[in-house]
């Protein structure tokens, strides 16, 4: 893979190469200090967080804050832990990530390969609406969720999660497929190859990394949102991040700062997961399309 | 013969339509879900709104009253402030880090995941590690004041002069790990044969990134700056858990105004004033950056 | 345009009334008390309803002392799928009541009698142009301190009563090394002080005119002045890490014997129980100085929506409950509240609870119970941000006194 093949000609010396390990693993520190702070605090009874020493390793090991964000801590009315929350926030990502990717490919195949006049403009609209703040669309669109029926449903989450991914899906691959040569789709069109077979023959094989990149942005993004899965859900279908919410910001009583920790980590758990599992197709996918022009 | 002909045209229209057709959807909902809900909020902007929508006109009475709030100068100034900020320090730090991780380093992969990490986490995960971390009690200065140095300070969190570069360090620490994996992809673009050319010339490898390697980046920067560009006019998450936009309103920013204004204070009139100012800064600055990359691409 | 819209806001209407119904025969409660201990409490109303056979559909969301609920509740309505009930305070509930959104409880509101047993400032809120439209939980006073016990022995000083000997003491406790005032740097948790601090310097008349008629003259009087300028007296009691503090870690540095004083509202008292202390012996707790025969309070309240043209029969059941006297005692007994009608029995309650109690009965009768500014119980949510940005800026040094007056005017009228 060229990847691996061109890593840098440029050498550099002993000496240099000390400083340069040494400032990596610094910013190693600075990037994991706050992963290490909450391990660290999830681990450890409350009262040695009460007693203070934010950083220091637990004197007494204890599983007990994660069992409890998982299964027995305050949530709501029931202490029902963070379990039942978990897989609603699947059922709503799983189907958006799915279905946002498969149109941010057509959308960029069309956009590349299909190209008619006004295109650009399109894709120019499609792009600006990446920018638009959350907070300004929840009145409007909770209006329209209404309109069509989806208001409080799973359906519901995932179409507005779909609406305001597109933008970026379709950025990712458009810029990649801009790299793949026109030349092949033509001599496909000429020997009679429709639209849809030339997308599932010659497009869809070669689409490997850049569906690694869109898929880590979707899950990511669709995953960790907490407003519209707050002003969207209804009763059943609140996700995992509203139930870490209520964990968290549960404004009276004791604060069980170790049980917070451990399920903020849970919750965070399945991102983590998709950046380490894929992390390396991501460099990859990033260096085929989004970032050559 | 005739109904063949019949047939192959309807099929080339079809072949012709067909990929209109494909992307009419997506094209049809963001006409209506993004430029409908701006015409919508451009709209409310004149009325006078409060707790839902209204539709009784008041005239340019909600943008007269959001600016002589005197949070919202602030929000201003603390976007330039923060979005500058962020920008150039993710930049430069994501592009040294690129660069140094590009020097055949051992476990690079390893390393990679660690800076890359934090994008997947959301600011309501690690709010309050975070909050421990920058306040002076528990945090920093106090495990550095334990370690022996008694004088150590850092308490920006606490100055309202300050506490806005707390976010900037929390805000990077997110988002200059995947620059950098933007910036090392673009490094791995750049085609051998120029630089070992140069190599043989004598080029020291200061003058090989300054002169060759970093003007190749272009389009990475330009990448780079989209993603940063749009998370800073973004930020709220990020205020919300680490300061609550106090100490007073020393960190507001216009994403946390428009919203307190529109679902806290029940002034959505002027919420949508203070978002079209937002769409309207951001469309100047966005609209001609991608008008020049897709016109230079035709 | 017009016509368009009217269109739209009519079939949401029709969608907003077919949706509800598709929950009949059970609640679906909004809320943002998920600590253990408020579950805890309303728990006692859920088993309450399920004995009746009425399922309880659970929609916490915390946050921002409720803000972050009243969100999710605005895009609920807007969508047509509003909750049956939704935990609310104050002037929310006149704003709500304003748009058309809540029912009308008169039906049950007579046949319970609630007229005679709530107060009369409490039925300001809980009916709308003569409709009862909400069913108050609890009444929580603002105007407390709560004081360490150990540390006021310690340095001989006795419970303060005038603001000179309030002034006194801070300072006492102070060249004592320790902290004066535990306080958190949270607008929400400034404006409290503010209030009591206003109480205080200005009276009655003075707090009504300048924060419940909101009067122009009250706001940028000298008095208004003067009660800015005590704000910054005790800012210069308040340690330098205070801002951005949760209340109930300031009430963890009074229990920890950090710190002397904490001005809180009575909610704080749960924390001094839940660490073991005891009234009276461990902790202290008194009014604000200055304010000991007012009580300024806030009000938990839920409010009933529209499920379409009747209320429905599990709404009344739900109204009838909470304003049930067995409910209201154990609810607030767990809560640390009072109860929202003043003929339940105070034997359940603790020595602090009997005592609010009594005062709050007191207070009504007198015609010195006063809605918290603070807490939304004075004007609407509005005018109340305006006043915190102007309390806020001045506590934290961004404006002096004459400034913060003329900004409190200011604010004030943009706010209206």
């Amino acid at each position: 893979m060229a990847t691996n093949a061109s890593a840098n000609v440029i050498r550099t010396g002993g000496g240099a190469r000390f400083v340069i390990y040494t400032l990596l693993a610094l910013f190693c520190i600075y990037y994991l200090l706050p992963l290490y702070v909450m391990v660290v605090n999830s681990l450890k009874p409350l009262s040695e967080i009460q007693a203070g020493g934010m950083m220091s390793l637990p004197h007494e090991w204890t599983l007990a804050p994660w069992r409890s964000a998982w299964s027995t801590a305050q949530i709501g009315v029931a202490a029902t832990g963070l379990k039942p929350y978990f897989l609603n926030s699947i059922l709503m990502v799983v189907p958006a990530v799915a279905i946002s990717t498969v149109l941010g490919a057509l959308n960029g195949y069309v956009l590349t390969k299909w190209r008619f006049t006004g295109d650009t403009v399109v894709f120019g609209l499609l792009l600006f609406g990446c920018f638009i703040p959350f907070q300004m669309v929840l009145i409007p669109m909770a209006r329209m969720l209404g309109l069509m029926g989806l208001a409080g449903t799973v359906p519901g989450l995932i179409f507005v999660h779909l609406v305001y991914g597109i933008g970026f899906s379709t950025l990712y691959f458009r810029n990649y497929y801009q790299q793949f040569p026109t030349e092949l789709v033509r001599a496909a069109m000429i020997d009679g190859a429709g639209f849809f077979t030339i997308f599932r023959r010659i497009m869809l094989p070669s689409s490997g990394p850049i569906a690694v990149v869109c898929i880590i942005w979707q899950f990511t993004n669709i995953w960790n949102d907490f407003l519209f899965g707050a002003s969207f859900s209804d009763y059943d279908s609140q996700p995992m991040t509203v139930a870490l919410n209520n964990l968290v910001q549960s404004s009276t009583g004791v604060k069980e700062y170790n049980v917070h920790f451990a399920g903020a980590i849970m919750a965070a758990l399945p991102t983590l997961i998709v950046y380490i599992v894929a992390g390396r197709y991501f460099v990859r996918g990033l260096m085929a399309g989004s970032v050559k022009g | 013969m005739s109904m063949t002909a019949t047939r192959r045209s309807g099929n080339d229209w079809l072949r012709d339509a067909l990929p209109k057709i494909v992307l009419s959807p997506s094209l049809a909902i963001v006409l209506v879900f993004v430029y409908g809900f701006i015409l919508f909020t451009f709209y409310l902007s004149f009325t006078d709104s409060r707790i839902l929508p209204s539709y009784g006109l008041v005239g340019w009475q909600n943008y007269s009253r959001l600016f002589s709030v005197r949070a919202w100068g602030i929000a201003i100034d603390n976007l330039l402030i923060f979005g500058s900020l962020y920008i150039v320090i993710c930049c430069v730090l994501g592009l040294a880090l690129a660069i140094l991780l590009d020097q055949k380093i051992r476990a690079e992969g390893f390393i990679r995941t660690i800076y890359l990490y934090p994008m997947a986490l959301s600011f309501i995960v690690t709010g309050t590690a975070w909050k421990w971390f920058l306040d002076p009690g528990i945090g920093l200065q106090a495990v550095v004041r334990s370690w022996g140095w008694e004088s150590f300070t850092f308490e920006w969190i606490k100055d309202s002069h300050m506490a806005i570069y707390t976010i900037v360090i929390a805000a990077v620490w997110q988002t200059s790990g995947f620059v950098m994996a933007m910036f090392l992809a673009g490094l791995r673009g750049i085609d051998n044969e120029v630089l070992k050319a140069a190599q043989i010339d004598g080029a020291s490898n200061w003058s090989l990134y300054r002169r060759i390697v970093i003007p190749q980046l272009r389009p990475a920067f330009m990448s780079a700056f989209v993603v940063l560009a749009h998370m800073a006019i973004k930020s709220y998450d990020l205020v919300i858990a680490l300061t609550g936009g106090g100490p007073g309103t020393a960190t507001e920013l216009p994403a946390t105004f428009m919203y307190s204004y529109t679902f806290t204070r029940n002034q959505m009139g002027i919420g949508a004033a203070s978002a079209t100012i937002m769409l309207m800064s951001i469309a100047a600055i966005m609209v001609p950056y991608i008008w020049s990359e897709l016109r230079e691409k035709k | 345009m017009r016509s368009i819209i009217g269109k739209t806001i009519a079939a949401a209407a029709i969608l907003a009334a077919s949706a509800s119904f598709a929950h009949a025969g059970d609640v679906e409660v909004l809320h943002w008390w998920t600590s253990g201990g408020e579950a805890a409490a309303l728990n006692v109303l859920k088993q309450d309803l399920e004995k009746q056979g009425i399922g309880w559909q659970d929609m916490p969301v915390a946050g921002g002392g409720g803000t972050q609920a009243m969100t999710v509740l605005r895009a609920r309505v807007t969508a047509g799928n509003a909750p049956t009930a939704v935990q609310m305070l104050g002037f929310d509930i006149t704003d709500w009541a304003k748009e058309g959104a809540l029912a009308n409880l008169n039906d049950i509101a007579s046949a319970e009698g609630w007229d005679a047993v709530v107060p009369a400032a409490l039925q300001k809120f809980s009916k709308y142009d003569g409709k009862w439209v909400a069913a108050p939980v609890n009444v929580h006073s603002t105007n407390w301190v709560w004081a360490n016990k150990g540390i006021l022995d310690e340095l001989g000083i006795a419970q303060p009563t005038t603001w000179d000997e309030l002034v006194a003491a801070m300072q006492k406790v102070k060249d004592s090394g320790k902290i004066a005032v535990a306080h958190g740097g949270q607008a929400w948790q400034d404006a409290t002080i503010f209030d009591a601090v206003a109480m205080s310097t200005g009276g009655p008349e003075f707090y009504k005119s300048a924060f419940i008629d909101l009067n122009p003259d009250a706001l940028g009087s000298d008095t208004m002045k003067q009660v800015f300028d005590r704000m910054s007296v005790i800012r210069s009691f308040v340690d330098d890490n205070f801002s951005g503090r949760d209340w109930n870690l300031a009430s963890a540095m009074v229990i920890k014997g950090d710190a002397a004083f904490q001005f809180m509202g009575d909610w704080a008292k749960g924390e001094f129980l839940n660490a073991g202390k005891k009234p009276g012996e461990d902790f202290l707790c008194f009014r604000f100085p200055g304010t000991q025969k007012q009580v300024t309070f806030n009000s938990d309240q839920f409010a009933m929506f529209k499920q379409g043209d009747t209320v429905s029969p599990e709404q009344a059941a739900l109204a009838k409950a909470i304003l049930s006297p067995s409910f209201q005692s154990a609810f607030n007994v767990v809560k640390g509240s009072v109860p929202a009608r003043i003929d339940v029995s105070d034997e359940a309650f603790d020595a602090c609870g009997k005592q609010g109690m009594k005062d709050l009965a007191a207070a009504s009768e007198s015609g010195n119970l006063f809605g918290s500014m603070a807490h939304g119980h004075a004007n609407p949510a509005s005018v109340k941000n305006a006043m915190y940005d102007v309390i806020t800026a001045h506590f934290n040094g961004e404006y002096d006194s004459d400034t913060a007056v003329k900004e409190m005017v200011n604010a004030v009228a943009l706010a209206q």
